[in-house]
């Protein structure tokens, strides 16, 4: 009972507004410590750290701009290759082309020279072979005719002086009756 | 308080006595000062552990120190002071904000159970550095002239009522303002940990027959509680710092 009274006293004593002293000085001291290790060393330290690493990214975005540029100049180097090469291509396939029709032209034109040619012999050719055919023809016929003639009428007429005029006159009525039913 | 007949151990004031753990030299040195200056050593150790060698690339431990220094640093010292005034004092606000916040924890942690800004003393201790700042800094930026102007809100405009206005503003900025600032923290973590001490005191307490639905109840609001304190203790400590930057923003500021 006293015991519990002299507590109610001690109580009624203490404020808790009223700072006791001991507490006073152990706060400043341990708050003092906590700043002087912060301001010191700690926060230099990451401050240190943050500015690098503040650099580091700049960095980092300035060489990445930087190889952007030039990727871009390389790329705009090479799509004026490609123009380049396209239109030469394109020039290329059109000298070809021409270069191919005038050879083709000239093979034509060859082509024909030579057919005419071969035609010009053939005509040529079978012009003599007909002229040919037709002197032994006529040769022939007016053998075998007066031979026939011969036979026919008994005599011989090899000698006869009107042998040939006869002969004539017969092939001529022969062309006339050809150039007739022609 | 604690003899109302029926035995419930209420707490009071008495929460807030602590016998001496020892005497060194005839100081007493109780819990309280033990616990702030673990305080101390936890603040610098988890700071050290995470900037001691700060790397440019982060490790986790350092990537959380990171974003409890930004912060403090952009949060509340550059939003109030701007980069330029703000970057001397970002050293103490950031020790300050840390340090007020780990003497408000102690509240739940077991064992200590105790928040050390729940003593005047501690957070009277750096009401009255701020103040001190505060206080020196106005000096330094206006004059001895400047100085009484700035602090008694000086202004022509005001006529008649200028002598009235000029005596308030001086109490209230010299003398109300550093101890508002101290009691702020104060109260609210001694109300804090009365609340706490009292469910968990109450839990225990009612554990018998049939008040043992009452005692789930307050253990539940036990619970809610530390819950509810521990965000009052990051607030508190937030607005802490938060008012010591605008006090010394009103020093620097030309006087109106």
């Amino acid at each position: 009972m006293i015991a519990n009274l002299v507590q109610l006293a001690a109580e009624e004593e203490q404020n808790p507004l009223i700072p006791p002293g001991p507490e006073l000085l152990v706060g400043t001291i341990a708050f003092a410590i906590v700043f002087f290790v912060f301001w010191k060393k700690l926060l230099p330290n990451i401050n240190k750290v943050l500015e690098e690493r503040r650099a580091a990214i700049e960095g980092g975005i300035e060489e990445a701009e930087a190889m952007q540029v030039e990727a871009k100049s390389v790329l705009e180097q090479y799509k004026a290759q490609l123009a380049e090469a396209r239109h030469e291509a394109a020039r290329l396939r059109q000298e070809a082309q021409e270069q191919g029709a005038t050879l083709i032209a000239e093979m034509r034109a060859e082509g024909q020279r030579q057919r005419e040619e071969i035609i010009a012999a053939g005509h040529a050719q079978i012009e003599a072979d007909r002229k040919a055919a037709a002197s032994a023809l006529r040769q022939d016929v007016g053998k075998l005719a007066t031979d026939l003639a011969g036979k026919l009428v008994g005599e011989s007429l090899e000698d006869h002086a009107r042998q040939s005029r006869v002969i004539d006159r017969f092939l001529d009525e022969l062309d006339q009756k050809a150039e007739a039913a022609r | 308080m604690s003899d109302n007949g029926c035995g419930f151990p209420a707490p009071g004031l008495h929460s807030f006595l602590f016998k001496p753990i020892t005497t060194v030299g005839g100081f007493e040195f109780n819990k309280v000062m033990l616990l702030a200056l673990i305080t101390t050593v936890l603040v610098i150790g988890f700071f050290w552990a995470a900037f001691g060698k700060a790397k440019v690339v982060p490790g986790k431990l350092q990537m959380v120190g990171e974003a409890g220094y930004d912060f403090v640093r952009r949060g509340i010292v550059y939003e109030t002071l701007g980069k330029k005034e703000g970057e001397k004092y970002v050293p103490f606000m950031v020790s300050l904000f840390f340090f007020i916040w780990i003497m408000n924890i102690w509240s739940v942690i077991p064992l200590a159970q105790f928040p050390v800004s729940s003593i005047i003393a501690y957070p009277m201790v750096l009401a009255l550095i701020v103040w001190i700042i505060w206080v020196g800094l106005t000096f330094k930026r206006h004059g001895f002239v400047g100085f009484f102007k700035n602090v008694t809100g000086y202004d022509k405009s005001l006529g008649a009522v200028l002598p009235l206005v000029m005596v308030i503003e001086f109490f209230s900025n010299l003398l109300v303002r550093p101890f508002t600032h101290a009691v702020r923290l104060f109260a609210n973590m001694f109300a804090g940990h009365l609340m706490l001490v009292m469910f968990t005191v109450a839990s225990w307490y009612l554990l018998n027959s049939w008040m043992i639905p009452a005692a789930g109840v307050s253990f539940i609001m036990t619970m809610v509680m530390i819950l509810f304190e521990l965000f009052v203790q990051a607030v508190q400590a937030y607005v802490f710092v938060l008012l010591a930057c605008s006090y010394i923003q009103g020093a620097l500021a030309e006087h109106h």
